[in-house]
């Protein structure tokens, strides 16, 4: 099989499945919707696997048209692949974490009744975000990255019935339109004046010509191309990695089953902004306006996003705000131009992140759709596989030396450090303070869930009642938690046995990753870094070359005490002295009520840009179009020709044929005027 | 016969349409039906070769026809299409074929003069699509208007007299000021109505040109519509059948776009220069003050109708985008890309709520809620087209637009910025519209009472699936026939005539 077939295969297949499960689902049945989904995406996984295998053993780069999809002014824009080490990564990441949550899905969603609609979603969610990666220019990464919101849009409004739930979808699509917004102009930019193609060679080849042009955006002040190409390159990436301002979206996307959080929200398509970043890092190189601005959002999300995630009760709201600070610890990466650390922090955080969201979902049904952690507790002993694979998911996640998260995650508070870049110090304390944080958090919902006392007993609650968020399984799921004489269940081994095979790379896979993707050369001529100009990355090489010692290392390093003391204070606030907290919450009440408000942006959006945009609309529409054009214009001409009319009453018969004669005449009657007057007049 | 096509294009149609006249009273409504499908699909085989026969190399007229009308003041029957006119007459064929499937058993009363008013429209259509006689297209422009008239007039909604005539009244005044236009210019071009003179024409004196502008303005803008001349349309759409609003949108719009590429821009290139800014402006507000109007809207037409302006100011956009004299090869085609598009869009869109309204009778969102509940199959295809109407990648919707601000940016950052603001806009009021109507739990027992699309329904809303996929997945189809033309069109403006 030559590449191309292979590469085809690859991101088609998926969506072979995808048609086949949502066209005639209803005609083969579950079982033969998720055997045909599953088969697809297993032969994408094993096929990508094989790629990578390629890449790790010095493979060539592929860079070759599909189909011309549009030439205009001559030049053509193809369907294309573009698949080198930097594809391949994501290729193995994508298919193997979405075969997870398929065969996770078996279980999940054993009762639902849009059972193949879904298999159908997450298909083509895999199709999507496949060819968003294998893409060779910016149309194709522009399809992909618009396909996997839509899907993401059907997938967080899959049970539609649900007023939040299809709020969270709207919301969700509408917040990453409008990063695409700023992509879609950065796209143009690079259009208008990298040469005039898209494809990312061209585009990259093109560089040193304009990298020192400049473009008045505001007439008469010249600002850098680059820099503004590159930061409206950016905002795009802002919208679907979930950066602040534009992280609103992800904590709602909740809404959708926990299948697809672990999938679209946590491991893949969230990455894809990060992902974008590293691909066009020959652009970033040369802004360091743009590189600053990478750093201070990713920054503020990795902090301030973990704040959020201390206050929550929801079971999968923890894990979404732990998310949006992961993402921006990427974020912070990218900024320090330490790309391949981002791409590293991007592959572990699939892995564990889709464990522990896995593994929340395992939680979910073990407690009968209960998410509220507060009435959780002990459930060790109950679901023993779901409880160490989250164990093991929390400490890859808080950064554990020789976990994976500790390598991609130390990795960048070292880049970060290094850096020189202006925002570099205040991203130093947000990556430094975010580890505390983050250790925190992620404990703190360890502790609830799986220790201390067993509170489903003492929070028995009418069937009627909802928690924080409404409740997962809407049509068949009448009691909502646990009954009085139920107790927690250990799930089915769908459903555990991803769990399991997600934990293995969440442990070991950064301990072996870290020297090729880091210190080695694993994305040569892919990604690429200054590293005379942005020295972040410099300092992590050579001690990403030994794992070992980089894992030793780690406990006279300042992170590994934070990360200590964070799940210290976990402990004592949450199994030792619970008063502690709820005194700090007395204490500190306005801090709570801004936390528990996520700092009221969602409010502020609503009231500024939902109100706003409606009150603006109701405007035009009433008072321009209705009174002003309508009203004074043209009925006013009307009423004009209308008491003209009466004097002329008897002309009108009423019947439209009448007035189709009428024109007709009158037409000929002003043709003739007209010759007239040319021709005698 | 392949000499004579474009004239097929125009008369089987209308020759069918005459036949389902002749068929009488409903007491033969179902011959009646399927004599206009024969007609229809019988329309559409012609026009088929004009698509598949273009010769993409060749820059003039194709299939041309030339006879003389009337001698005496050298009107021709002359006819011929380019790679821009030539599309819209095998859209134009299509729609047709699709109209007379969705008013099928939709329409009782009167159904053969229903369907022959679309049919006689359609070759109507065609004939001012194909005329290169500027005599021969007033005659076309004005007659179509008759058939739409009746349509809405007589099978329209309660207001549907207030609406026919609002519709009438405005698209009247403007052609009047067109024919002056063309009467000075039949004595400037030596006493030719041939738009090919007229292009031709070498010096015309600025200020001459700004008036021929504005008296093309006025007929045009009109129907385009383009604000502030645009609010015949939202009640022409409420008041007008399914099928009605389906041509509407999808084809008559487009014959005012039309109009600027065929006479504004190449005959008048200075003055469209000058005053291109006010067109760009007034598009730009189309597309944000209208996109804001749209989301407001508690009428599912009224929504899809203001949507459809705000579409429309993309492709006025695109046509009057000028970086020094030339204009932006990428804004002009992606004009015409987003017209046909719109063309499937808007006819996909207005069927659906055909589709919802023939069973509840009613088209106020609030009057529905959990449509999905009910009907499974056509909310998939709703929320497709809803998704093509927010210009997602993979569907028409998205090509045109991303054409015409790639083509923006090259000319002016703001300008794209504002243009871009669509993505926002569009998908805000579409999708806010299909979260109140297609999702949620059953709204009422008239929702609760909806049975799923019939196999007519399901066979239109398939077909049109597969063109605004195909469309979106494939434009090079589309496109490769118009750039010769294009630069045909770009080289006449270019090209100064003071």
């Amino acid at each position: 099989m030559d590449m191309k077939s292979l590469y085809l295969l690859i991101a088609l297949s998926p969506l072979a499945g995808a048609i086949i499960a949502g066209l005639f689902g209803w005609a083969i049945g579950r079982r033969a919707a998720h055997v045909v989904t599953i088969a697809g995406v297993a032969v994408s996984a094993v096929l990508s696997l094989k790629v990578l295998y390629g890449f790790l053993n010095g493979g060539a780069v592929f860079n070759e048209t599909v189909y011309t999809w549009l030439t205009v002014g001559g030049m053509e824009f193809s369907v294309g692949f573009l698949v080198d080490s930097l594809t391949a990564l994501m290729l193995v990441v994508v298919t193997s974490v979405s075969l997870m949550v398929h065969i996770y899905t078996i279980g999940y969603m054993s009762e639902d009744p849009g059972y193949q609609r879904f298999f159908s979603y997450i298909s083509l969610f895999t199709f999507s975000m496949l060819m968003l990666v294998m893409s060779n220019n910016f149309v194709q990464l522009f399809f992909g990255w618009e396909a996997v919101g839509l899907v993401s849009y059907l997938l967080i409004g899959f049970w539609f019935k649900r007023p939040t739930a299809t709020y969270a979808n709207l919301k969700a699509f509408l917040v990453n339109r409008v990063g695409d917004f700023g992509f879609l102009l950065g796209i143009g930019l690079v259009l208008a004046h990298f040469g005039g193609s898209l494809n990312y060679a061209d585009v990259f080849a093109a560089l040193p010509q304009v990298k020192d042009q400049t473009i008045q955006i505001i007439p008469g002040v010249d600002w850098s191309l680059m820099t503004v190409t590159c930061i409206l390159l950016f905002v795009g990436a802002m919208g679907k990695s979930a950066q602040f301002p534009l992280h609103v979206w992800l904590p709602d996307s909740m809404e959708g089953p926990t299948p697809i959080s672990a999938l679209i929200h946590a491991a893949t398509m969230v990455t894809a902004g990060i992902f974008m970043v590293s691909r066009m890092s020959p652009m970033f190189e040369l802004s360091d306006t743009a590189l600053n601005f990478v750093m201070i959002t990713g920054s503020i999300t990795a902090l301030f996003m973990g704040f959020l995630g201390i206050v929550q009760n929801d079971i999968k709201r923890v894990v979404a705000y732990s998310t949006l600070s992961q993402l921006g610890y990427m974020t912070v990466a990218l900024g320090a131009s330490a790309y391949s650390v981002a791409m590293f922090h991007v592959m572990t955080h699939a892995f564990f992140k889709a464990l522990l969201f896995l593994a929340a979902g395992s939680v979910i049904i073990g407690m009968h759709h209960e998410q509220d952690m507060r009435k959780m507790g002990g459930l060790r002993k109950y679901m023993p596989i779901t409880w160490i694979t989250s164990l093991l998911g929390s400490l890859a996640l808080i950064g554990t030396p020789f976990f994976s998260g500790f390598y991609s995650k130390d990795s960048i508070i070292l880049a970060v450090e290094h850096s020189n870049l202006a925002a570099s110090g205040f991203a130093t304390f947000a990556v430094l303070a975010g580890v505390f944080v983050t250790a925190f958090y992620s404990f703190r919902m360890y502790f609830l869930v799986f220790h201390g006392k067993e509170r489903w007993m003492d929070a028995a609650h009418p069937a009627s009642h909802h928690g924080d968020h409404a409740d997962e399984e809407p049509d068949h799921d009448h009691h909502h938690g646990l009954g009085p004489n139920d107790k927690p269940h250990e799930s089915p081994w769908v459903v555990t046995l991803p769990l399991v095979l997600l934990a293995i790379p969440s442990v070991i896979i950064g301990y072996f990753a870290v020297g090729p993707l880091v210190g080695g050369d694993f994305f040569n001529g892919v990604i690429f870094t200054n590293l005379a100009a942005h020295p972040g990355l410099a300092a992590v090489m050579p001690h990403a070359e030994h794992a070992f010692e980089m894992g030793m290392h780690a406990f006279v390093t300042l992170p590994f005490w934070l990360a200590l003391a964070g799940v210290v204070t976990a402990w004592v606030f949450y199994m030792k002295a619970p008063q502690i907290p709820a005194a700090i919450k007395k204490t500190f009440a306005p801090v709570n009520t801004l936390l528990e408000n996520k700092y009221y942006l969602d409010e502020i959006y609503f009231a500024v840009f939902a109100k706003g945009s409606r009150a603006l609309g109701t405007f035009f529409w009433k008072i321009c179009d209705m009174l002003l054009i309508d009203g004074l214009i043209v009925n006013g001409s009307a009423k004009l020709v209308g008491s003209f009319s009466r004097v002329v009453r008897r002309l009108q018969t009423g019947f439209i044929y009448s007035y189709a004669t009428t024109m007709i005449v009158g037409v000929l009657a002003l043709i003739t005027i007209w010759f007239s007057q040319l021709i005698f007049g | 016969m392949l000499s004579n096509l474009l004239s097929l294009v125009i008369w089987v149609p209308i020759a069918a349409g005459l036949l389902v006249l002749a068929t009488g009273g409903d007491q033969r409504a179902v011959l009646a039906r399927w004599l206009a499908l024969a007609g229809a699909a019988l329309g559409f085989l012609v026009s088929l070769p004009l698509f598949l026969n273009f010769d993409v190399l060749n820059a003039g007229m194709q299939f041309e026809e030339m006879r003389p009308w009337i001698a005496a003041l050298n009107i021709n029957y002359h006819l011929g299409v380019d790679g821009i006119s030539m599309l819209f007459i095998v859209l134009n064929s299509f729609i047709t074929l699709m109209v007379v499937l969705a008013g099928w058993e939709v329409i009782q009363k009167r159904v053969a003069q229903y369907m022959a008013a679309f049919l006689i429209m359609s070759g109507l259509i065609n004939g001012a699509f194909a005329a290169l006689d500027a005599i021969l297209f007033y005659v076309f422009f004005e007659a179509m208007l008759i058939p739409m008239y009746l349509i809405i007039g007589v099978w329209g909604g309660p207001r549907r007299v207030y609406a026919s005539i609002k519709f009438f009244l405005y698209t009247l005044l403007g052609s009047l000021l067109m024919l002056v236009a063309f009467i000075y210019l039949y004595f400037a071009a030596g006493k030719t109505f041939s738009i090919l003179a007229f292009q031709d024409l070498m010096a015309i004196p600025l200020n001459v040109q700004i008036l021929l502008f504005i008296a093309f303005f006025m007929s045009f803008a009109v129907k385009v519509p383009m604000w502030p001349v645009h609010t015949w349309l939202p009640d022409a759409h409420v008041e007008a059948p399914t099928g009605g609003s389906m041509v509407l949108a999808a084809i008559t719009l487009k014959i005012g776009a039309y109009g600027f590429l065929r006479f504004a821009l190449p005959i008048l290139p200075d003055a469209s220069r000058e005053l291109a800014p006010i067109i760009v402006g007034l598009s730009l507000v189309a597309v944000v003050y209208i996109g804001l109007v749209a989301l407001v809207q508690t009428d599912m037409k009224k929504l899809v109708a203001y949507s459809s302006i705000s579409h429309m100011g993309f492709v006025t956009l695109g046509f009057f985008l000028f970086a020094g004299n030339e204009l932006n090869v990428w804004a002009v085609e992606g004009a015409i890309v987003q017209m046909v598009s719109h063309g499937f869009v808007s006819a996909a869109m207005f069927f659906c709520i055909g589709v919802m309204y023939d069973r509840v009778h009613s088209r106020n969102i609030a009057d529905y809620g959990g449509v999905a509940n009910k009907m499974p199959i056509f909310a998939a295809f709703m929320v497709l087209f809803a998704m093509a109407n927010s210009g997602l990648p993979a569907t028409s919707g998205f090509v045109g637009e991303f054409m015409v601000i790639m083509g923006a940016v090259q000319v002016n950052f703001w300008v794209a910025a504002l243009a871009a603001l669509t993505l926002i806009f569009g998908a805000a009021y579409t999708l806010w519209m299909v979260k109140r109507v297609i999702f949620g739990e059953v709204g009422n027992h008239h929702v609760e009472e909806l049975k799923d699309v019939n196999k007519r329904e399901f066979l239109v809303l398939a077909v049109l699936a597969l063109t605004v996929l195909g469309m979106g997945l494939y434009p090079q189809a589309f496109v490769d026939k118009m750039h010769l033309s294009v630069n045909d069109l770009i080289a006449h403006v270019a090209q100064s005539k003071l």
